[in-house]
């Protein structure tokens, strides 16, 4: 198992902070978050064009740089650190990562380039309005027709599912319970049929829509009824995507309160001088660091094919979770009135990870699949 | 699996290497019908009871992952290691740093023999976090250092040979520069031992009383002075250890003369320890216990479980990643500090768990308690994990300030001579 990164990965990680530092400044994520497209079009086209990231873990054969889940998830946790506002966990760690697990060679091959190459921009629509996060949940249904299918009800919580140009969509076919009969389906997302709202979402960094289906045309992705076995292995992969972005930002928020504790004055002495707040901030930093043991072990694990990789996806999510809204919470404290406000940053990352400790399963949820899939 | 990065090619290789040239030498030397001590010396003389001690003294001078590789395969073969629990290992480390040569050849062998035991005596009376503010005093009457005074929670001391002591022998400087570090000979009139019962009911620590005991200068570590420096050590390689105590006091499984030796060996010099893995938490019976007594069917149960498990796995794969990271040759960043903090984290939750798994039978101990009385054991052990070899706090203080680079309190005790210092009164 590989523990730690190879001086490669070290250096590509180095590649992706600074270009993030750069075109990621919270003054530019404010103004992003502020729109209702959530993304800047120039820095999404060098971001695909100079580093090829849409294309991350995206093998050659379709267009991708052929690296890791281990590399797309040092992608996240820098993006997370940063703030970054672009669809690149839902086209490349959500939509991608289901077309590379679900698909048919031949939809790989038509699919995933132009999400490689940054031009297409996919949306898994996967979580209804119910909130649920197992996929017996699903009730969008999927009808065959003489030329495919036609998708009937409502998607909700879909990551830039408002922009998307391709959708990905969890369906079963009608009159199936459970686990079965669900597939996965593509369609353009301007299709005949598809109504998309922008919900108003608690955090603005990330845009999330409501889809509605009204007899909306789609095309099976890969087999008819494989989404029982499919979908958990790419929620998991996703939960992993979101643990590491996750890290990133509860890193950024230890950084961001020991710097604040050594430059705040009060009874004569900075803050950071108190135990009070120093103890705070081992405890931050105790907690980041095992945060950032389990999303990597679980991105090796995912890499390497481990068998304990379900068990260690829910781990890192639980984690991870409950670490970056601690971690935010705690930057918060140290900031005092200060960081109640607008003006201050820390409330961006708060929101941050508040969206993340619900999306793809709270901590409660992970938790409790964590024993269930324990094997020791 | 490997510590090693899949990409490093040449280490992971290396590796490999090791692994079967100790499993061929496993194969030709391992015998469970030899004594315990005639198949330690076997061991320690192939250099692999102790691979990342420096070749001159019973070592091969390799990296502390590759050292785990060789443990790994002893393991595998279910062959007895050299003595490497307990305090004997904080002695072997200061005196491999610090010591003489002489120090060298008159300790090491014996204390990987297990033919010596070891006690650390820092803690007094008045001073335990402070350490810096110990008031035993070592005297040099011209011949011998003198030392009189009083130590406390001392390990194993009813058991030890040797102990390592830091007395003050200057008490006009500020109080970190006044101390020496010294190597005593337990067996002398001057040294009494007196265990002390503690709230689980062993007594595996001890207090001591110097009264005018004996050490020749020869056995001074370092400099007069120095001994703070020294002490520092010590203390840098029981946080390291800390992680390890939770197989303390376990022997292996196995049939022969050598594993009826070394039970012996766990019932007597090493029975301060026996309790040790259950003040680690013992993570590793709980879904057993969830699932034999059916609360493993409460999602509360899971949760609590799940917490102990993400805490105690996380912290396993954070000491990985270091060692992974020392391994490919990179500084050491301060997450190398956090494994004494998280493993206190883990035992504490861990005793909740075994709470809720116990239900009624929480209230119950010895025969009439869980297992035997090992679930009690777990949970009226667990709180000195926290204080022992240096408390949470001290640990969030070290962490932050050297860890983190925050600000230092203002402190009245360093900068003066320690004469002048408020101190306690007992001791
Ligand atoms: C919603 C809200 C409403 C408010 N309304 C009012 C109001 O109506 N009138 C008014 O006058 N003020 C008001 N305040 C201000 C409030 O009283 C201060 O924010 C608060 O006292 C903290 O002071 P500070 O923001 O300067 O933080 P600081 O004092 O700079 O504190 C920063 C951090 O350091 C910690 N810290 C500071 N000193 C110590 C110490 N000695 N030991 C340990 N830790 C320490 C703090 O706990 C905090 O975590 C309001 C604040 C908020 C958030
Ligand atoms: C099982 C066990 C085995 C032990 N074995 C040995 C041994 O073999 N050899 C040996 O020398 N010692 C041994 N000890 C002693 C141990 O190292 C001390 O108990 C420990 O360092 C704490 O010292 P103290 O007990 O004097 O508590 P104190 O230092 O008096 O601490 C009391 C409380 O005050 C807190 N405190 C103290 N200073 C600060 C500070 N600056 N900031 C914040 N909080 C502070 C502490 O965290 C603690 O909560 C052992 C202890 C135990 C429990």
């Amino acid at each position: 198992m590989q523990y730690t990164f190879s001086d490669e990965q070290e250096e590509f990680r180095l590649i992706v902070r600074r270009f993030m530092d750069d075109k990621s400044p919270t003054t530019e994520v404010r103004e992003l978050m502020a729109t209702d497209q959530g993304y800047d079009k120039t820095v999404w086209k060098q971001l695909s064009q100079e580093l090829g990231l849409p294309g991350i873990h995206i093998p050659e054969a379709y267009g991708g740089q052929g690296f890791g889940f281990i590399e797309l998830c040092i992608v996240m946790e820098e993006m997370g650190r940063a703030l970054l506002c672009a669809p690149f966990f839902s086209a490349t760690a959500l939509a991608a990562t289901a077309i590379m697990s679900a698909g048919t060679e031949e939809q790989k091959l038509t699919l995933l380039p132009d999400i490689a190459s940054g031009d297409t921009l996919a949306a898994l629509a996967y979580n209804e309005s119910s909130g649920h996060w197992d996929p017996a949940s699903t009730a969008l249904t999927a009808t065959p027709t003489d030329d495919g299918y036609v998708l009937n009800g409502a998607k909700s919580f879909v990551v830039d599912g408002h922009v998307a140009d391709l959708l990905i969509a969890v369906a079963r076919t009608p009159g199936t319970s459970g686990v079965y009969g669900l597939s996965l389906f593509s369609l353009p997302g301007n299709s005949g049929g598809v109504k998309r709202r922008l919900l108003q979402s608690l955090d603005p960094t990330r845009k999330l829509a409501q889809i509605e289906f009204d007899n909306a045309p789609a095309t099976l992705l890969g087999e008819s009824d494989a989404g029982g076995t499919t979908l958990p292995h790419i929620l998991d992969l996703a939960a992993v995507a979101l643990a590491s972005e996750s890290v990133g930002g509860a890193q950024k928020m230890l950084e961001s309160s020991i710097e604040y504790a050594q430059l705040r004055m009060q009874f004569g002495r900075l803050i950071g001088s108190f135990q009070a707040i120093k103890h705070k901030c081992a405890d931050m930093f105790l907690e980041v660091e095992l945060a950032k043991s389990a999303a990597y072990y679980a991105a090796a694990a995912a890499a390497e094919q481990a068998p304990d990789f379900p068990a260690a996806a829910s781990l890192a999510k639980a984690c991870a979770s409950d670490t970056y809204m601690k971690a935010a919470q705690e930057c918060i404290q140290i900031h005092g009135g200060i960081g109640f406000t607008w003006e201050n940053d820390t409330h961006l990352y708060f929101k941050r990870a508040k969206s993340s400790e619900v999306f793809l399963g709270d901590p409660n949820y992970h938790r409790d699949q964590l024993v269930l899939r324990w094997e020791n | 699996m490997t510590d090693t990065n899949t990409s490093a090619g040449g280490q992971a290789a290396s590796e490999q290497e090791i692994r079967n040239e100790v499993r061929t030498w496993l194969e030709q030397n391992w015998d469970p019908n030899l004594s315990l001590l005639e198949w330690r010396k076997k061991l320690i003389d192939s250099g692999w009871g102790v691979p990342a001690w420096p070749k001159e003294w019973h070592g091969r001078g390799l990296t502390i992952g590759l050292g785990d590789a060789v443990d790994d395969e002893l393991r595998k073969m279910g062959a007895v290691s050299v003595a490497k629990t307990g305090v004997r290992m904080l002695a072997a480390a200061t005196i491999l740093e610090h010591g003489t040569d002489m120090h060298k050849e008159k300790f090491l062998y014996q204390l990987l023999t297990g033919e010596d035991t070891w006690c650390q005596l820092f803690s007094e009376p008045g001073s335990g976090s402070d350490l810096a503010g110990l008031t035993t005093r070592a005297d040099f009457d011209g011949e011998n250092w003198i030392l009189n005074g009083q130590k406390v929670w001392t390990t194993s001391a009813h058991h030890a040979k040797y102990g390592m002591v830091l007395a003050r022998s200057n008490w006009d400087v500020p109080k970190h520069q006044g101390m020496t570090y010294f190597l005593i000979d337990m067996d002398q009139p001057g040294v009494e031992v007196r265990p002390l019962r503690q709230m689980n009911g062993h007594a595996s620590f001890n207090e001591i009383f110097f009264t005018d005991a004996k050490i020749a200068p020869e056995f001074m570590v370092s400099k007069e002075g120095n001994g703070w420096k020294v002490a520092m050590t010590t203390l840098a390689h029981e946080r390291r250890l800390a992680d390890g105590i939770r197989s303390w006091g376990r022997g292996d499984k196995g049939t022969g003369r050598v594993y009826d030796e070394q039970k012996a060996e766990i019932a007597t010099v090493m029975e301060p320890y026996k309790w040790y893995p259950q003040r680690a938490g013992r993570v590793d019976l709980l879904i057993e216990r969830a699932k034999a007594t059916g609360k493993y069917d409460d999602p509360t149960v899971r949760q609590a479980i799940a917490k102990v498990l993400i805490m105690a796995k996380a912290a396993e794969w954070t000491g990985r990643r270091v060692k992974a990271a020392h391994a490919l040759g990179r500084q050491p960043g301060p997450e190398g500090s956090l494994g004494k903090l998280a493993g206190s984290q883990v035992a504490r939750l861990a005793a909740q768990a075994h709470t809720l798994i116990a239900g009624a039978d929480a209230m119950l101990t010895s025969e009439d308690g869980a297992m035997d009385g090992l679930i009690s054991e777990i949970l009226v052990s667990v709180p000195a994990e926290s204080i022992a070899g240096g408390t949470d706090e001290i640990q969030r203080n070290i962490i932050s300030e050297r860890g983190l680079g925050m600000p230092k309190e203002p402190r009245t005790d360093v900068d003066r001579p320690f004469r002048d210092v408020p101190r306690n009164t007992v001791g």
